[in-house]
């Protein structure tokens, strides 16, 4: 069976304003029961308050062999990353 | 004791399902289904805890949760046979969730204005549970009916065996005329409404029962309860009053 069925990604949302975050993968036959498996399988710890699936076909990733010229030149950038001012504590979490 | 033995109906109908569904525990036919069918079973254990500690508590006996699910046989258990099927092909064990389901959700939607506290407060909980059993269950109800010939047949295979069993859901049994819970016959026309649904996507027919099965509430069950116990009750047996 595993052999005929489509393999899907799962993306819980943990708390209302959280983006869905990539937890795993699982196996399923269309969508409904995908969602229907994602629930057993990845919320069964109160993880989430909403799921995504999308079948891992669909997914278009960036290729290994490029890595380097993808991630590396923004190494040296340190300029980018907001460390040069303080945060006020009022503001909380960013 | 008519609510005492109303109670213990419910509780034993939900412990023996639970039971039932856990045995699939490392054996489901896939491992996401495997992971969905003890959560299911966890649902229905939970709720038969509640009420077995309510039993306990409306007999006055000093009988608790253990005593109450690990010391009696099987005649002195309630539960409707449909609950007590052995799980057969994976069609059977989820068609007969999707039946029991079916009942119980609006049965727990009925009995949210219970005048009983505890009953109520199951009530709220597990009738979001049961919607969820329903929908999982339904889906492959609906999956295997209209699938390929081989699940086609055993779905219908699955409606023959267990349809015999659903007249006996909607008997009054120990609850007759009991305030406190809602009556079972009026369920009848949302279950048929939830099956009949469901039916029609999965191209499954609705059988004609000539003979419906019937004794449970009196404690008349089939071999596969006997069975069932013995396992289910052996350590607590051989062990009596052992804690961990």
């Amino acid at each position: 069976m595993a052999n005929e069925t489509p393999l899907w990604e799962v993306f819980i949302r943990p708390r209302n304003g959280l983006s869905h975050k990539h937890v795993g993968s699982l196996h399923a036959a269309d969508e409904v029961l995908a969602l229907n498996a994602a629930r057993d399988v990845y919320t069964r710890r109160s993880e989430g308050t909403s799921i995504w699936v999308v079948r891992s076909s669909q997914i278009v990733a960036s290729d290994p062999d490029q890595a380097e010229e993808n991630f590396e030149p923004t190494g040296d950038k340190i300029y980018r990353h907001p460390t040069f001012y303080d945060i006020p504590e009022e503001v909380g979490h960013m | 004791m008519a609510l005492f033995d109303a109670v213990l109906e419910l509780a034993d109908d939900h412990l023996v399902l639970g039971h039932r569904i856990s045995e699939w525990c490392g054996h489901a036919p896939m491992l996401e289904e495997d992971l969905a069918m003890p959560n299911m079973a966890l649902d229905l254990i939970g709720t038969a805890r509640v009420l077995y500690d309510h039993a306990g508590k409306l007999e006055g006996q000093g009988r608790d949760e253990d005593v109450l699910a690990y010391t009696r046989g099987e005649r002195e258990y309630r539960n409707c046979l449909l609950v007590e099927r052995e799980n057969g092909d994976f069609a059977v064990t989820m068609l007969r969730q999707f039946y029991f389901a079916a009942f119980m959700e609006p049965y727990w939607q009925a009995a949210a204005n219970s005048s009983d506290a505890v009953i109520a407060g199951v009530a709220g909980k597990a009738v979001k549970e049961m919607a969820y059993h329903i929908r999982h269950a339904g889906e492959w109800v609906i999956r295997l009916g209209d699938g390929t010939e081989e699940s086609a047949a055993k779905m219908r295979d699955a409606v023959d065996e267990l349809h015999r069993y659903t007249g006996e859901l909607f008997e009054e049994g120990a609850a007759e005329g009991e305030d406190a819970l809602p009556s079972r016959a009026s369920i009848r026309p949302a279950w048929e409404a939830t099956v009949a649904g469901v039916f029609a996507e999965a191209n499954l027919e609705m059988p004609e029962v000539r003979y419906a099965q019937t004794g449970g509430r009196n404690g008349i069950h089939g071999e596969a309860l006997g069975h069932m116990l013995a396992e289910m009750q052996v350590l607590a047996r051989a062990h009596p009053g052992a804690v961990w």
